[in-house]
């Protein structure tokens, strides 16, 4: 094949294609040549802690701010060179609800119809469709500062889906709502991918990423960590984990052959010494405790302590970010 | 879904600045519809200011030559508001980058000129309005243009062409703030700049650095020519600023939008670096 009927054909199966794009603020790299693919249709999750150039990556990809190296095409146009062509074919839900406090919902949406450029009974017409589709016909004529934060990002939302876009970037959508307000826009999201739009989500929250991706890219200091699906990055990462504490360094040995025998994949367990503590990945999870806990019992171990840990996001980006000097300490422990 | 598209050629770029503009100086306007309130609040001061100096110092006002104060101060007033217009400007641009609705716009695919033109159109239409509910609390409380009509409809051009070029400032000030609250502090310059003035005094009632500064103040060319224009007796100083205010109060917002109005757009555009 050659490298432009590859390019045609990347530009028909990719929505976004980004290829080391790059962004300085001063001192300061935001983003470090980031590459990054979403398939058309599907929602790709931007995973990172804040500051690890998510919404920098966002800026530059919605034509808000030009990188400074690198490539990106969204839609089928360079966010470069033909920002106009992009501008048509996105859709972009930033971190506040960007509506007109002062004006209703229905106000709102129809001046956003006008400078989608669409005529008055077009306009008019496709707010009635948003309202309905997120749900806001009834409070359609209330003034939006009466709205709850769900409410908002959902009449953000349908401002961001005016033209259908092809690609819907959000940034944090859920940042600072309450868990109703959350499902809210989980939910609206879903309903949007079931239509066929291509989403790039950015998120600090696991369980966000993992509820509404196809695909995650985790993303830390401006560059790509890794990239899997959901499931598979949850593999990578270790789901539930037994973890036993103990009173005396003796039982040790004891306790690891039990925690061994309940491992996901029979591997060995992780032992801290220091913190007498016993640690493995389990699948299994309640399963696995309750065999751990009768066999310590059984052998007359003294426990301070045993439960069921799921990972938190930090300890997320400690495994990715400091995988490699992990595994060198775990060596030489073992050793 | 049905989703509308629109044209992909941009032969009508002209034609959708224009309409562009439009829809946005419309949502101000909704914001006024909505809230009337608004013009109350933002006349706030300078009507608590024309009972404060018209009926509190009024009687203790004495601007020489047997001139009546309200008729003295009246014009002032009008210059004043227009001056802390550029606070409203400022404040409502800071409240827009912050909310994210600037972005927003920017991501979109209308006429970029519009965000700013239309701000510019809208503020200039709401400050007629401003000086419109001045100029009926005036004629309340009894002042009275002596000037023609044609004299007195150029005061008042005079007045908002001090705004329209104030607007530059505000939209610059407003892009450069880093947040609301530090849009809220401005008012530590609208202050001085509204104050320090021929807007209460004559400048030559100063003492004399304070009063340099006050009449090469842009609103105390303002300020004094529209006295003129309305047929105030007092006359003003001797110095050249003062005899040319006719001339100045054309000149001062000229210059202030040759100056903002390219700065204002390249803030804008550095939103994009």
């Amino acid at each position: 094949m050659t490298a432009a009927t590859e390019a045609a054909a990347e530009a028909g199966e990719y929505s976004v294609i980004a290829e080391g794009l790059r962004k300085q603020y001063g001192d300061k790299t935001a983003v470090d040549g980031l590459d990054l693919r979403v398939r058309r249709g599907t929602v790709c999750g931007l995973l990172g802690p804040n500051g690890a150039g998510k919404t920098t990556s966002v800026r530059m990809l919605s034509t808000l701010v030009r990188p400074d190296g690198g490539r990106a095409e969204v839609g089928g146009h360079d966010v470069v060179r033909r920002p106009d062509l992009v501008r048509r074919r996105i859709g972009l839900t930033g971190q506040h609800a960007a509506v007109d406090e002062i004006l209703t919902a229905r106000q709102n949406l129809r001046m956003f119809g006008r400078l989608f450029h669409l005529g008055h009974p077009a306009a008019r017409a496709r707010a009635e469709e948003l309202l309905a589709q997120f749900s806001l016909l009834e409070a359609a004529d209330k003034q939006v500062k009466t709205f709850s934060g769900g409410m908002r990002r959902r009449l953000d939302l349908a401002a961001s889906m005016i033209l259908a876009p092809e690609v819907l970037f959000l940034d944090e959508p859920t940042t600072g709502l309450d868990p109703r307000g959350r499902r809210e826009v989980w939910d609206a999201v879903r309903g949007l991918t079931a239509t066929g739009t291509t989403v790039l989500l950015t998120t600090h929250y696991l369980d966000e990423a993992d509820k509404l991706s196809d695909w995650i890219c985790v993303i830390d200091q401006g560059r790509k960590i890794t990239e899997d699906t959901p499931a598979g990055l949850k593999r990578a990462v270790g789901g539930d984990r037994v973890e036993v504490v103990l009173a005396d360094p003796a039982d040790l040995p004891l306790t690891a052959g039990a925690v061994a025998r309940v491992a996901a994949g029979g591997r060995p367990p992780e032992t801290d010494e220091a913190e007498l503590r016993v640690h493995a990945p389990v699948t299994e999870g309640v399963a696995a405790l309750t065999e751990v806990a009768r066999e310590l019992q059984d052998a007359g171990v003294a426990v301070l302590d045993i439960g069921l840990r799921r990972p938190t996001l930090d300890e997320v980006f400690l495994r990715l970010t400091g995988g490699a000097e992990r595994e060198t300490t775990e060596k030489e422990n073992a050793v | 879904m049905s989703a509308p598209t629109t044209t992909e050629q941009d032969e009508r770029r002209l034609y959708w600045e224009f309409v562009d503009c439009w829809t946005i100086v419309r949502r101000e306007l909704g914001h006024l519809a909505k809230q009337p309130s608004l013009i109350a609040w933002q006349l706030g001061f300078p009507i608590v200011s024309v009972l404060l100096y018209v009926y509190v110092f009024g009687s203790a006002m004495d601007v020489g030559g047997g001139q009546d104060y309200t008729t003295f101060v009246m014009p002032g007033m009008f210059a004043m508001t227009m001056a802390f217009g550029f606070m409203n400007t400022a404040m409502a641009v800071t409240v827009e980058k912050d909310r994210g609705v600037i972005d927003r716009f920017r991501s979109m695919p209308m006429a970029r000129s519009a965000v700013v033109a239309g701000r510019g159109v809208a503020d200039v239409l709401h400050a007629g309005i401003d000086l419109a509910v001045m100029a009926l609390i005036a004629l309340a409380i009894g002042w009275r243009s002596d000037g023609s009509l044609v004299e007195t409809v150029y005061a008042f051009l005079l007045l908002l062409l001090l705004r329209f070029a104030l607007i530059w400032i505000g939209v610059y000030l407003g892009l450069l703030v880093p947040n609301q609250e530090a849009a809220g502090n401005l008012f530590a310059v609208a202050f001085p700049f509204g104050m320090i003035s021929s807007v209460f005094t004559p400048p030559s009632m100063m003492p004399d650095w304070l009063g340099a500064i006050a009449m090469w103040n842009p609103v105390s060319s303002t300020a004094t020519a529209i006295r003129e224009l309305f047929g105030v007796s007092t006359t003003a100083g001797d110095s050249w600023i003062e005899q040319h205010a006719p001339l100045m109060s054309v000149v001062w917002p000229l210059a202030i939008t040759a100056v903002f109005l390219p700065l204002a757009v390249r803030r804008y555009q550095a939103l994009g670096r």
